[in-house]
């Protein structure tokens, strides 16, 4: 069985974002970027899946400008047979992400397709479900354990209440909540021979989709920052401290 | 306990991707290239990525980047911001400042020609340049030690195993490090690297040189409203917050997006175990002179790192069988134009073009590479050191003022070269005077605007390590810390650690010391200025430390 996973480039969780000064967005010059750690929950998933004789290949996909060349390396790094590149220098949202994933999806017949159930840099959570629904195939959100048994897969997804078990008919997509895994350190072996891996590319022309704004970002602020607390000695001072901001 | 360890073959190894390291990788594959002939070579950064442990000003002389890739400007290096006015100021108080005339200004310190750069993003190019030429990088590895064989003869390095827990034990994700084995293998760490350090004693390469001198540098970035930003401006300063007994200088350059690098550099040979290089740089924003660009303005990154400076006087020895010591690691900076990245350059340069010369002969490999001291002495790059040789000596003997003065004759009136020559046969870990015999000093608290606390500066730097493994930061002796260095020094550890690491907690007899080892900004100053030399600095996990981003 042929497995999918979708990789993102993203702002490296250790960064400290900064907010351009203009408000069009977040400072990405300069700044370290690796791949989004739900998207490696993804890969170890696949990978141990792979290792488990479950999934017999492992494709790595990505969209984006040249530089997302290093996060498909890491994913062949990873274990990915092979990877492609769907290059695209400018802004994608999630939509047409999920277009062009749904096309490679589909070209390739893969059986199982999973992502993180969200990047890190834009939050959307949107972009597995949208590939489950253009290709009218069932979806697995919010993985924390996944079995595949024949041509079914049965997922344990986090939910508000606690967990929950599903049966999925395959082709599915599986998104990939924290507690699925926890994935490994990349060996410098493995990252010399990802090196000489294939990557193919490809273009949205290609795969047939045309790239379409859903929404548009107009403003970008940093959060509020959070103003300097008191200390108080005794629970009266903490008291009237509360009635004088008309807490209480 | 024996590990099975995967081992790859090069003909050369980097220890360190910066500017010393890199360009010592683009020049072998250039001269392979010329000969028509391979030179396989591999380059491991213990930074998460390229850049993010480099740290500089900077102001960049291109000297030796236009020696090694002639056209630059068209391939796009991201010198973007020459320098376009020099200006230098004595901090007579925290209110005052006389701007000293041109006239008077050191030769070495004027920057016509420079470039206003940011140092990582320069080794960021250089690494896109190595890796067109055909160079292996492999950043977030860490070189542990040195592969020495029963000759005595370094064989390569072994990169760090990864998943080891606190306590030393293996965890479920263990990976053994790997052996990289090399013909010859080039050290390029940077200042006081930790492999560097263990090199030169083992080799005894400093038997005949003076002790290393060092220095901090604490560094921030800030983005200021634009009318206040002159792109290109450069101020440089001595005097307040520092003082003879504890010198130093500092730096504000005017770079490119209407941002300001701005940074105080203490001179580790400092007296007053009270003085924290954090708190003096913090305080130091808020006069008048630096005030008037800053206010308004946002910070946008923190970062410190230790500055190599002894100059030629202190240079070890720079070969031992198998390999070389290249960049800061050996101690090329120019202290005299607070300058180390062309100096960097050219060592590693030099050190390949002997590489190659010996590959080309048929070398094996293993030898000692003799004519790489020799080219040395030959290039500009020894004749630059050795007109700074009296440089900062003369700060240290005869203080700010008349250091300054006896550089102002030695540089302008005798081009360096001047019939004397200084010695500063100190080392810095011993120039603390006790906390008995000295000032306390009362920091202003930060105002949250032109200053600010040590953590949250941490934080702006973006540093993270494996919270579960062995603490990076080795005490020789465990007692030091309480038992000697309290008393004597009030453990001056707590201070010059520009990220928090060291804490003395406790009150009384439960009193002891603590290591946040995950807060480490890989600066090394406690491995230099601790007076027991007890802390010894090893690299942590690979891709931990800073993150740091145009620095």
């Amino acid at each position: 069985m042929k497995a999918l996973v979708s990789v993102k480039r993203v702002v490296d969780y250790n960064v400290r974002v900064q907010v351009k000064s203009d408000g069009s967005g977040v400072v990405t010059d300069g700044v370290k970027h690796s791949m989004n750690p739900f998207d490696e929950i993804a890969m170890e998933e696949a990978v141990r899946l792979k290792e488990k004789g479950k999934v017999t290949e492992i494709v790595a996909v990505t969209i984006g400008g040249a530089k997302n060349e290093e996060t498909l390396r890491t994913a062949l790094a990873f274990g990915a047979d092979r990877a492609i590149h769907v290059k695209e220098e400018g802004e994608v949202q999630p939509l047409t992400a999920a277009k062009a994933l749904a096309a490679v999806l589909k070209k390739e017949d893969a059986k199982l397709f999973i992502c993180g159930k969200q990047a890190i840099d834009d939050d959307a959570n949107q972009t597995g479900q949208m590939v489950a629904a253009l290709l009218d195939i069932a979806q697995a959100t919010f993985a924390s354990k996944v079995e595949i048994e024949g041509d079914k897969a049965k997922v344990t997804r986090e939910v508000d209440a606690g967990l929950e078990t599903i049966e999925v008919d395959l082709p599915a997509v599986v998104t990939t909540d924290l507690r699925l895994n926890e994935p490994r350190y990349l060996k410098l072996p493995d990252i010399m021979k990802a090196k000489k891996k294939p990557i193919d590319a490809t273009s949205f022309g290609d795969l047939g989709v045309t790239p379409g704004a859903g929404f548009k970002v107009t403003k970008t602020t940093p959060p509020p920052t959070r103003s300097k607390g008191v200390m108080v000695k005794t629970v009266d001072e903490l008291v009237s401290a509360l009635k004088g901001k008309g807490l209480l | 306990m024996t590990v099975e360890r995967d081992v790859m073959e090069y003909d050369v190894v980097v220890v360190g991707a910066g500017p010393a390291g890199l360009s010592a990788a683009c020049r072998l594959k250039q001269k392979a290239a010329e000969a028509g002939t391979e030179i396989n070579v591999c380059v491991v950064e213990k930074g998460s990525e390229v850049g993010a442990h480099i740290l500089s000003g900077a102001v960049f002389e291109p000297r030796a980047l236009d020696e090694l890739f002639p056209d630059w400007k068209a391939k796009g290096a991201p010198l973007n911001v020459p320098v376009v006015r020099d200006d230098i100021y004595f901090f007579t108080s925290e209110t005052a400042a006389v701007k000293t005339p041109n006239l008077f200004v050191p030769k070495t310190m004027h920057n016509e020609g420079n470039y206003i750069i940011s140092a990582g993003n320069l080794c960021r190019w250089l690494a896109a340049q190595a890796e067109e030429l055909g160079v292996e990088i492999y950043p977030g590895f860490a070189a542990q030690e040195a592969i020495v064989d029963e000759q005595n003869v370094v064989r390569g390095i072994v990169v760090g195993d990864l998943g080891i827990n606190r306590e030393g034990e293996h965890k479920d994700d263990y990976t053994p490090g790997m052996e990289l084995r090399a013909k010859y293998t080039l050290f390029a760490e940077g200042c006081r690297g930790h492999l560097g350090k263990r090199l030169i004693a083992q080799y005894d390469l400093a038997s005949e040189a003076d002790p290393q001198h060092y220095a901090i540098g604490v560094k921030e970035i800030w983005e200021i409203p634009a009318d206040k930003h002159v792109p290109g401006l450069v101020v440089h300063g001595a005097g307040w917050p520092l003082n003879s007994e504890n010198p130093g200088g500092s730096f504000l350059y005017h770079f490119e997006n209407n941002q300001i690098l701005v940074g105080l550099i203490v001179d580790l040979a400092y007296s007053n175990p009270y003085l924290s290089p954090f708190d003096e740089f913090q305080r130091f924003k808020h006069h008048p002179v630096i005030k008037q660009y800053l206010d308004g303005g946002k910070r946008l990154a923190y970062g410190a790192r230790a500055i190599v400076k002894g100059g030629i006087n202190s240079l070890p020895k720079l070969v031992f069988p198998g390999g070389a010591l290249v960049g800061d690691d050996a101690g090329m900076l120019n202290f005299a134009k607070i300058k180390g990245n062309h100096t960097a350059m050219k060592s590693g340069m030099l050190a390949a073009e002997a590489i190659a010369e010996k590959l080309a002969a048929g070398s094996e490999g293993g030898d000692v590479l003799d004519n790489y001291p020799a080219m040395f002495k030959d290039s500009w790059l020894y004749d630059e050191l050795y007109r700074a040789r009296n440089f900062g000596p003369a700060m240290h003997k005869f203080g700010t003022l008349v250091g300054a003065g006896l550089n102002y004759i030695d540089q302008n009136w005798f081009g360096g070269k001047a019939p004397w020559t200084l010695h500063d046969r100190v080392p810095d870990h011993t120039t603390l005077k006790l906390a008995a015999d000295s000032q306390k000093i009362d920091y202003p608290k930060p105002d949250g605007k032109l200053s600010f606390d040590k953590l949250s500066s941490v934080f702006l730097s973006s540093t993270n390590h494996e919270e579960d493994q062995p603490v990076h930061l080795q005490l020789k002796d465990p007692s030091v810390p309480i038992a000697k260095n309290l008393p004597m020094y009030d453990e001056p550890a707590q201070r010059y650690c520009p990220a928090g690491v060291y804490e003395v907690v406790g009150d009384g007899d439960a009193k002891r010391f603590q290591i946040n080892a995950q807060n480490c900004v890989h600066c090394k100053t406690c491995d230099i200025k601790d007076p027991a030399q007890n802390i010894n600095w090893v690299a942590p996990e690979g891709g931990g430390g800073p993150n740091y981003a145009n620095m």
